[in-house]
């Protein structure tokens, strides 16, 4: 086995009062064992940076207390987790109405079953074994009950501090749930409070039911050492609606995973998302729809970056399987090269078992128009200034998607200053 | 205005312009006809400062001050101004933030204060009247759906705003119905003026029906080989390039 497993394996964590969780997490432990570390031989696995990381020790994060200026931290409503943990001090959720929150955490010690089968998750071989070291060593997170038909004009932001110059790693999960006809905004914050060396790994569980719209935008900012591994899995029920926006720029390596089951009539999927590689950093997102009920849709728009020395690699795939008849899917794949030793990866994937089915995928990796360019320059506009607004244009593409304006405005603001923080390289 | 001097550009390692000689003054409006191929688009591009278009021998003086190794920027900073054959689209930014970007920028450039949005605003309403163009165009990104004709008088918006004190104008005629061709003429011709020179790139007479020019230039692989008055267009148009071309050699 690998370091990397070895001294994960060995992590104490205090027995949950649960016996289900335990064996849950014993269950999920052996996985891990029986699998071991992946490779780069391996399809899905292929452009990360596996080896550096096989080869390091971490140690369970027990650091939860940091000097933070709250000042700098989005407004309540909003959850703090600071290196995994729940920061009750921090948080401040009274201003929603009809949502129930837990942190995993409390319903670990009092083992309350009912919220506790996220945990029981089975992940499948290949899912492992970043998802079932989750299982296996999650000690805290979030559980959010959206209750039937309510609405919140405001967004939850669910903020998540790592900090550690020492190599630690924290496993946090969480759940969403909106019941029928419920709209719910969620915004996550991943981010570093200075110097970070730590690895944290997210499991989502998202359940949209039907006639409810869930916005959840997540964006991940980390310190450039920082390693991230985070998984959402979203269900998505009949003529439920999620819209999902990602900007992922932060790690020294980020692997995502978005797994969308469309699995109602009508269930709808809408997922734009900005990933911009700098330094030499590697991100990795992977994206699955599946469409499982007639007339699913669901529209991937995600857009691409990379600088320096880094690398951006994305796989988008749509199943649509039988049954899910008249479904309708596009995904849409545009990477930009912004300097001569950055590294695009891309693969679009499509497969149809169903009848009466509209898809569209393309994926393009390119570097900036220079005919776009010397158009601007020619009006004035210095060349660098230039860059950056077409830069900018081409990943604000990524927003077209969203029809819900509101749900822009709630996030845009805490984009990070790509534009002022990255060198575009002249090519 | 604009002088140049023995021009010899090369374009991915070509040589398109061949010894090209101009004189444009101060107020003057020069036509430059020819055929496909003849290197009309490379000279505007010469002059703008496209990247690729390199100067091999020769000058080219803009009020007496070399340009050659000017960036395009600062070389519409001192208010060289061309407006492109093919437009491009730019998705994503739009029209109004992409022409305040380009006149503060000019006008730093320059030395000069930034105008702030309302005085952008209304100097954007009063070019837009002048031109009988609708506010909408400032809502769109940067020529992204608009038709052919959208796109040209989209560009001779921009002229009529930055103000420059030569534009170059590159076939804004071609694909234009005749009504388009006669709203870009009249915004030309409202732009003329003693301070400001022009320079019309063009394959066909029917665009000097509606602009007069001071001078007629026939250009043919790689440099001018007749000039003339308003009546050499209507004879290239009775008698082709090819004759003209020949008589002059």
């Amino acid at each position: 086995m690998s370091v990397f497993l070895q001294s994960q394996a060995n992590a104490k964590l205090p027995a949950s009062a649960s016996a289900q969780v335990n064996a849950w997490r014993e269950q999920a432990m052996q996985q891990v064992q029986q699998v071991g570390f992946p490779h780069n031989k391996l399809e899905r696995w292929k452009y990360a940076p596996l080896r550096a990381l096989a080869g390091k020790s971490f140690a369970l994060s027990n650091e939860t207390e940091y000097s933070i200026d709250i000042s700098q931290l989005p407004p309540a409503p909003r959850v703090v987790f600071i290196n995994g943990r729940f920061h009750a001090g921090h948080s401040d959720t009274s201003s929603l109405h009809g949502v129930t929150i837990h942190c995993l955490h409390d319903v670990l010690q009092s083992g309350d079953d009912r919220r506790l089968h996220i945990l029981g998750r089975q992940f499948k071989d290949y899912e492992a074994p970043f998802s079932s070291l989750n299982t296996a060593l999650a000690l805290d997170g979030i559980l959010i009950e959206v209750a039937e038909n309510s609405t919140n004009e405001i967004a939850l932001h669910c903020v998540f501090i790592s900090q550690g110059q020492s190599l630690s790693s924290h496993y946090a999960r969480h759940l969403i749930a909106c019941a029928e006809h419920s709209q719910f905004t969620l915004i996550e914050h991943h981010l570093s409070a200075g110097a970070d060396s730590t690895m944290s790994n997210h499991v989502w569980h998202v359940h949209v039911k039907p006639y409810a719209v869930l916005n959840h935008a997540r964006m991940q900012n980390l310190d450039a050492q920082a390693l991230q591994f985070s998984r959402t899995d979203a269900v998505i029920a009949g003529h439920a609606t999620y819209n999902r926006f990602d900007c992922e720029t932060g790690s020294h390596f980020a692997r995502h995973e978005l797994s969308m089951d469309l699995q109602g009539e009508h269930a709808h999927a809408v997922s734009g998302g900005v990933s911009w590689a700098t330094h030499s950093s590697t991100l990795d997102t992977r994206l699955v729809a599946n469409h499982q009920a007639p007339h699913t849709q669901c529209q991937l728009l995600w857009r691409g970056l990379a600088n320096d020395k880094a690398k951006s690699n994305f796989y988008g795939g749509i199943y649509i399987n039988k049954g899910a008849d008249g479904s309708n899917a596009s995904l849409s794949n545009k990477n930009l090269l912004l300097s001569q030793q950055a590294q695009i990866n891309t693969q679009p994937a499509l497969e149809i078992y169903a009848d009466e089915v509209k898809a569209a995928h393309g994926a393009t990796v390119g570097q900036l128009d220079q005919t776009s360019l010397f158009y601007l320059q020619s009006r004035g506009i210095p060349r660098v200034e230039a860059q950056q607004l077409l830069t900018q244009a081409f990943y604000a593409q990524a927003y077209t998607l969203f029809e819900d304006t509101a749900f822009l405005a709630q996030f845009k603001p805490y984009l990070p200053k790509l534009l002022s923080a990255s060198g575009i390289e002249d090519l | 205005m604009l002088d140049i001097k023995n021009l010899h550009v090369n374009v991915h390692g070509k040589e398109i312009l061949k010894g090209f000689t101009l004189s444009l003054e101060k107020g003057k409006v020069h036509a430059i006809m020819g055929p496909n191929g003849a290197g009309k688009s490379t000279l505007g591009y010469a002059i703008a400062g496209r990247e690729g278009y390199e100067i091999t021998s020769g000058q080219v003086l803009f009020n007496g001050q070399d340009i050659a190794e000017l960036e395009p920027e600062e070389r519409a900073a001192l208010g060289i101004f061309l407006a492109f054959q093919y437009p491009v689209e730019i998705p994503g930014v739009n029209n109004t933030y992409f022409l305040r970007t380009a006149l503060n920028a000019q006008r730093k450039a320059r030395g000069e204060q930034e105008l702030d949005s309302m005085a952008f605003l209304k100097k954007v309403r009063e070019k837009l009247s002048v031109l009988h163009l609708k506010d909408e165009l400032l809502h769109r990104a940067v020529n992204t759906g608009f038709s052919g004709g959208e796109k040209k008088r989209n560009e001779i918006f921009q002229l009529a705003l930055l103000e420059p004190k030569l534009a170059i104008l590159d076939e804004t005629d071609s694909g234009l119905d005749i009504d388009a061709l006669k709203a870009v003429a009249e915004g030309v011709n409202h732009m003329r003026s003693p301070e400001r020179s022009f320079l019309l790139i063009t394959h066909y007479q029917r665009l000097l029906d509606y602009i007069t020019p001071d001078v007629v230039h026939v250009m043919a692989e790689g440099r001018i080989v007749a000039s003339g008055g308003p009546e050499l267009a209507l004879q290239l148009e009775r008698e082709g390039y090819a004759s003209i071309a020949a008589g002059a050699q």
